[in-house]
């Protein structure tokens, strides 16, 4: 079973450029459409379950803007 | 220390060096050539960073990163070489950072020729490169004046965080002359709380010349402004010969007041009440002595080897009060005694007068004469 | 959507230190953001903000100083080599860098890059290229292709009048003075994780003093081809690449020693 994985995207940051969208393998960011950040974007935003914390994201994101958090593989071992 | 003899280009290096000169960044160009070569193994061996530019370019830019890590930073080129440092000059100018700049000026506008010439005054005293701001510039007129003013410069460039000019020119660089130099001074220990020098331990540094948003770029315009104040106010020099009881005036920077002189002497001799004022700095210029011998004597003459860049300066500081005339000569051809010695009498002889321009007058001469 | 915390959750990544907390003016895409990202991850790992010193270029990138927790100068229009140049000469333990595009580099910069490489002087330059001018509009660059279409090549560069782009690692890799000469790009993860390798291996060389030290990265520039963020990726992978191969062209046998 996958790792489950966490992002947090700062919208300070985002611009809403997408290329975390294609660049995801588990096809689970989309631009928030009911959402602008204060510069006027639509941010990226995780929309299903299924993200590992692979941080493909975060390889392609141009303003580091994302914050990749993944499930602490010791813990799981340990249960 | 024991007066030997020195050719001037290499004086001016070795007083860079002696002044605490830390890095120098040049390239070849007739006729100050010596310098960068006598820099290229005078350097190393004291452990100095030396680098031959790929162009003058290059250069100048080699010499803007090394001031703003403040460093004691020199090149050196002649007038053509000049022009290419110009955007670099405004840059350093724009950044406040110190540097020291030695321009042996040659015949042009263009290539011209290798010899001496004053032709690079307006560009010099008016800054060079785009922008609101003036080097300190000095002129020296012999091997000796070179070295103290060398000396001078990098203390004067610090002080006001500005670029400082040693403007000489091929004569006075391919001359040997005694002359004394100072002691070695040791390198910086301490430096400027605005050098991005990469340290630990403190906030990051920022050196740049960009503003832009005009109030802010504005706020830097007047700094600039007022420090310039600071210098005009402090750091005029100039030195007068037989003024105390002169009727005339011979006013000449560097070679061509170093002639001057030699003229007026001979006057003297023959009872002319003649006098010289020579600008030490021609930046800040002299403008309060001159002010104040226009209203005592009854004619000025200026003596350049140009078409007549400083005699702008000397007609705005005597307020038309008073007839100037003006004695160029062009292009790499140096002035004798005896030539300045006939303006004189011409001058003092007259008619004289304050209408039309001197440059007018000179060129009627010189038409009459070829 | 709320997505819930995982139990025993650790950080895998995060923006890196050297990136300062500015939201960048960079236009919504642009792969100048991915370098600006990798330089400063590489900057961290290797523990240098506080000896580094960068020095920024003229082009889309003017305001990096902004962007990296280190000092920083300005220097004019293609002279941040003769500029990074006086610096590591009198400071030669600090880490010096330019960051410059292809405008900068490869127009008026081309004399102060190459002899700079040549001269082997011990820095490293980071060398965007986008094929075109961007800070300026999108004009007509020397690394843009032929039948590019620019704002001044807008039928698309014909070689005959306008010449044919300069590859610049080629061109510099046959100086003696280089010593690591390679190209990357950065239209996708797997190229981007390589590009951060390379700039890791770029800083490695200088921190060993083994000399000139260039990555230059295949770049896009979304607003200026016209093409959303994406397809502009596609167009480096799909165009730039074949004319732009990725290789390491340069590479000092002393280098082969290093392991990261």
């Amino acid at each position: 079973m996958p790792l489950k994985g966490r992002i947090e995207v700062n919208e300070a940051y985002c611009k809403g450029c997408e290329l975390c969208v294609p660049a995801c393998p588990q096809d689970v960011i989309r631009l928030a459409s009911e959402h602008l950040t204060a510069k006027g974007y639509h941010p990226a935003e995780l929309f299903a379950e299924g993200c590992t914390g692979c941080a493909v994201c975060a390889v392609v994101c141009p303003e580091a803007a994302i914050t990749v958090y993944r499930e602490n593989t010791k813990a799981r071992v340990a249960v | 220390m024991a007066r030997e003899l020195w050719k001037g280009n290499e004086a001016v290096a070795e007083a860079a060096v002696r002044a605490g000169l830390q890095a120098y960044f040049g390239y070849p160009i007739t006729p100050q050539t010596e310098l960068l070569e006598y820099l290229s193994w005078r350097m190393p061996e004291l452990g100095r960073p030396f680098v031959q530019a790929e162009s003058e370019l290059g250069a100048i830019n080699m010499v803007y990163g090394a001031a703003c890590t403040g460093v004691r930073v020199m090149t050196s080129s002649s007038s053509p070489g000049i022009s290419l440092m110009l955007e670099g000059m405004s840059y350093i100018a724009g950044t406040e950072v110190p540097m020291v700049l030695v321009d042996v000026m040659r015949g042009g506008p263009g290539l011209g020729n290798i010899a001496p010439a004053q032709a690079d005054y307006n560009q010099i005293v008016h800054g060079g490169g785009h922008g609101d701001y003036y080097p300190i510039v000095l002129a020296p007129a012999s091997v000796q004046e070179s070295i103290d003013l060398t000396v001078l410069a990098f203390d004067l460039a610090e002080k006001y965080r500005s670029i400082g000019v040693v403007l000489t020119d091929g004569s006075l660089g391919q001359m040997m002359e005694p002359a004394e130099m100072p002691a070695m001074k040791p390198l910086k220990q301490v430096y400027p709380n605005w050098a991005t020098t990469g340290e630990p331990g403190r906030e990051r540094r920022l050196l740049s010349s960009i503003n832009l948003n005009p109030p802010e770029q504005e706020k830097t315009n007047i700094r600039l402004a007022l420090r310039w104040q600071q210098v005009q106010a402090n750091e005029v020099r100039f030195k007068g010969y037989y003024l105390d009881d002169a009727r005339f005036v011979v006013v000449g920077f560097g070679s061509s007041g170093r002639v001057a002189l030699s003229a007026v002497r001979t006057a003297r001799a023959e009872g002319i009440p003649v006098g010289l004022l020579r600008p030490i700095t021609v930046k800040p210029f002299p403008e309060q002595v001159l002010d104040e011998l226009s209203k005592q004597v009854d004619g000025m003459l200026v003596v350049e080897m140009n078409a007549g860049q400083m005699l702008e300066d000397v007609r705005l500081a005597t307020r038309s009060r008073i007839p100037v005339e003006f004695y160029g000569r062009m292009g790499g051809v140096v002035p004798l005694p005896d030539e300045v010695l006939t303006e004189i009498h011409t001058l003092v002889h007259g008619p004289r007068t304050t209408q039309g321009h001197p440059r007018d007058r000179w060129l009627a001469r010189l038409a009459r004469n070829n | 959507m709320a997505i819930p915390s995982i139990e025993n959750e650790q950080m895998v990544y995060q923006r890196p230190e050297s990136f300062t907390d500015v939201s960048t003016h960079y236009c919504p895409g642009c792969t100048h953001g991915v370098a600006h990202r990798l330089v400063a991850e590489v900057i961290d790992e290797m523990g240098l903000r506080e000896r580094t010193i960068g020095v920024a270029s003229v082009g889309c990138s003017v305001f990096a100083y902004n962007y990296f927790d280190c000092d920083f100068v300005q220097s004019p229009h293609g002279r941040a080599p003769a500029m990074a140049t006086g610096i590591k000469r009198v400071l030669p333990d600090r880490v010096v860098f330019t960051y410059q595009g292809d405008g900068d580099l490869a127009s008026i910069g081309m004399g102060e890059i190459t002899h700079a490489a040549a001269r082997g002087e011990n820095i490293t330059v980071i060398f965007i290229n986008n094929a075109n001018y961007g800070m300026t509009g999108g004009q007509m660059a020397p690394t843009t292709l032929p039948g590019m279409k620019t704002t001044t090549s807008p039928n698309g560069r014909d070689v005959e009048v306008q010449g044919y782009p300069i590859r610049v690692s080629e061109l510099l890799s046959t100086l003696e003075g280089a010593s690591y000469i390679v190209r990357r790009s950065l239209h996708d993860p797997k190229n981007i994780r390589q590009a951060k390798k390379a700039i890791r291996m770029a800083f490695e060389v200088q921190m060993r003093g083994l000399g000139f030290s260039m990555v230059e990265l295949l770049s896009s520039c979304p607003t200026n081809w016209g093409l959303t963020p994406q397809e502009a990726l596609q167009f480096v992978e799909e165009k730039m690449v074949s004319f732009y191969p990725l290789n390491d062209f340069k590479v000092h046998p002393a280098i082969a020693q290093i392991k990261i």
